[in-house]
């Protein structure tokens, strides 16, 4: 097993927070196909729900990435099914370098949330009417600091504390920085190879 | 493990996949068969270079472009700088890492999904994955396929394994039979309709029903394609005769006694007819009528004669007026006579051959509408050249639609292939996200390739059944 690395142990992430509203919210709303024509991620942050916050003049629009109250969060609020369609992982990484380091919502649709993982951004879930609380009380005061806890998989402000969910097998990867997987699978390379000579596919069909 | 009863192909395929139970408690899963293209690729690259890794088994993986290649002027260098920087990087790639690559100026070219099963590379019992949610499409030959992010294909290059968590499983029967002018496009978009595009979340979809078994391999690939906009991250059909008689003669298709064999394993990882599933879900094909989606994702569908729904209607009445909202329309009108202004034949959906034949015996004979745009663009060169040979080109040419090469075109318009403004396109793709087709103010209904042909010659939608009667 690679040495576990602590600098990428993902087990707590402290900050403010902003919502963006609605269910069923698509990776080509997050970010446009057309950003996917670039070789690297580097720039993906500055990208993120692009056509919803800019004009085709490039003038701002209404939309919280947008909204000062919310500049510096670190925290994403959203509802069902976030991130269906396209399995770009360019969607959770033009989140992640616009400052997003954990996404609450009620549901995450599949590969999406199987991208945050690989990329050690933490996907958790809550109840819709823990959601409706936590996008109201962020509307009231966008100041609110929020503190999403893997370990004790909770959610707290100021006195409220909530229970959130995400599979043990993320929570594991997370806490223990074996979300960046390569190592873990590369060190069973000969098993690998052995599951592959027992492939009929692979070894040709050869009686 | 070798159980003979109560089992799904899933769960033989899973089994006989497992290389290991992860520390996280994630299956360590053998990837039988990766395919790459130039869109979700580069970054993998980099990340392999970055930790000085090899790829494992390079001979296990196939790589081609369609996703940014144009469908009209080829040449090198491309116009679109960006396209061009990302084909090169391909190209450096699968020459650094001895991947087979089947290029711009290849016979094989094409979409991932499309060349995959023509060349009998996806086969039964296999495990297959793509940097690309369509993925789900090979299902269709009994093969556990689905889609993945660019770090999972930095994986599958350094391991030919990813880590994953087992899914459940729901059996879809559609049985019956569908009446004329009624295509695989409409049972899926029924199927996403009924469960709803986040339904199929943890599930991997087994469909069958008497209608399924009548489907050929193009048809079963339609319905499974689509298997993840009902968030299903895989969706498959059991291999049969029909699967067989598909793949024999194929390019990577076992040959004489070997293929033999290969049949005897591929009737031996189908599920038992007593197999144990965690859901079932049963249709009757009979009920189902030509259909078009009206809304912002593919869940938002109606049968043609149908009037469009009232939000209170749906559990998210929230999302139903978003989706008017954009869209432009009420609710209570009607679908039928919608006007469009471009039609667009293509897609890993549908872009087959017998896609292309379903839209040209509508065409036939017959003109496009004056001021409509229309498209057919071959899901690859092998099909481009079979409806060649068939003279299909001719009807589409003569009835004014454009005659294009292959690639992914205007279903996500990272080409040239672009709506404009607010234009509306009969689209035989797979989605109506906002901003899909290339504009941020573009409006996708979602139909079969008949469908979209019919809507072509009236600049409107129409009933495609008015041609087949």
């Amino acid at each position: 097993m690679e040495e576990m690395n602590a600098v990428s142990q993902v087990t707590k992430v402290v900050g403010k927070a902003v919502p963006v509203r609605g269910n069923d919210i698509d990776t080509d709303r997050i970010i446009p196909a057309r950003y996917l024509k670039e070789v690297t991620f580097s720039r993906m942050g500055e990208y993120p729900f692009f056509d919803e916050r800019f004009d085709s003049s490039g003038k701002p629009k209404p939309h919280p990435f947008n909204d000062a109250r919310f500049q510096g969060a670190s925290v994403l609020f959203v509802n069902r099914n976030f991130g269906c369609g396209s399995s770009r992982e360019h969607a959770p990484q033009a989140l992640y370098r616009f400052g997003i380091h954990v996404i609450v919502g009620e549901s995450f649709a599949a590969i999406f949330a199987g991208n945050c993982v690989m990329m050690g951004l933490p996907a958790v879930t809550v109840s819709s009417a823990d959601m409706e609380e936590l996008m109201q009380s962020l509307e009231k005061n966008p100041l609110t600091v929020y503190a999403v806890d893997l370990e004790a998989k909770s959610l707290s402000y100021g006195e409220r504390r909530m229970p959130v969910e995400l599979p043990e097998s993320s929570r594991k990867a997370l806490i223990t920085g074996s979300w960046d997987s390569t190592g873990m699978l590369r060190a069973n390379l000969d098993k690998v190879k052995k599951v592959a000579g027992r492939l009929p596919y692979v070894t040709g069909f050869t009686g | 493990m070798a159980q003979s009863s109560g089992r799904t192909l899933y769960d033989r395929v899973w089994e006989s996949h497992t290389v290991d139970i992860l520390p996280t408690g994630q299956t360590q899963l053998f990837v039988g068969l990766h395919l790459i293209h130039e869109i979700t690729t580069a970054p993998a690259f980099d990340m392999l270079r970055e930790k000085g890794l090899d790829v494992a088994f390079p001979e296990r993986t196939f790589a081609t472009v369609d996703h940014i290649v144009p469908t009209d002027m080829r040449s090198r260098p491309f116009l679109d700088s960006q396209a061009e920087e990302l084909i090169q990087a391909l190209e450096k790639n699968v020459s650094q890492f001895g991947i087979e690559f089947f290029g711009l100026d290849s016979d094989r070219q094409g979409i991932v999904h499309v060349i995959g099963p023509q060349l009998g590379l996806t086969q039964p019992g296999m495990t297959l994955a793509c940097g690309d949610s369509h993925t789900s499409t090979h299902g269709a030959f009994g093969t556990l396929a689905f889609g993945i992010g660019t770090s999972q294909v930095r994986d599958v290059l350094a391991t030919q394994t990813l880590a994953m968590d087992r899914l459940k499983v729901r059996r879809i029967n559609v049985d019956g039979m569908l009446s004329q002018g009624v295509y695989a496009k409409d049972v899926i978009l029924n199927i996403i309709r009924r469960l709803g595009v986040a339904g199929g979340k943890g599930f991997a979809y087994e469909y069958g029903g008497a209608v399924v078994e009548k489907m050929s391999m193009e048809e079963r690939m339609t319905i499974c394609n689509m298997s993840i906009e009902g968030g299903a991250l895989i969706g498959y059909v059991n291999p049969d005769a029909t699967t067989f008689e598909f793949l024999k003669g194929r390019e990577f298709v076992p040959k004489g006694a070997d293929f033999e064999r290969a049949v005897a394993y591929w009737k031996s990882i189908a599920s038992n007819l007593d197999a144990r599933y965690d859901d079932v879900v049963n249709m009757d094909g009979a009920k189902i009528e030509p259909t078009v989606t009206w809304g912002i994702n593919p869940g938002q569908a109606v049968g043609i004669s149908e009037k469009l729904p009232l939000p209170e209607e749906f559990s998210d009445p929230d999302g139903a007026k978003k989706a008017y909202e954009h869209m432009g329309w009420q609710p209570g009108s009607a679908i039928l006579g919608t006007t469009i202004n471009v039609a667009f034949v293509g897609s890993c959906t549908n872009s087959r051959l017998s896609d292309l034949r379903a839209a040209a015996k509508i065409a036939k004979g017959r003109k496009v509408h004056p001021g409509i745009r229309a498209l057919v663009v071959p899901g690859s060169a092998g099909v481009k050249a079979l409806a060649e040979k068939e003279g299909l080109h001719k009807i589409f040419i003569e009835a004014g639609f454009e005659w294009r090469a292959a690639g992914c075109s205007m279903c996500l318009a990272m080409n040239p292939d672009k709506l404009q403004g607010r234009e509306i396109c009969a689209s035989s793709s797979n989605r109506n996200f906002i901003g899909r087709q290339g504009s941020p103010g573009g409006r996708t209904l979602l139909m079969s390739p008949a469908m979209v042909a019919a809507a072509a010659l009236n600049g409107k939608v129409v009933d495609v059944r008015e041609y087949l009667q």
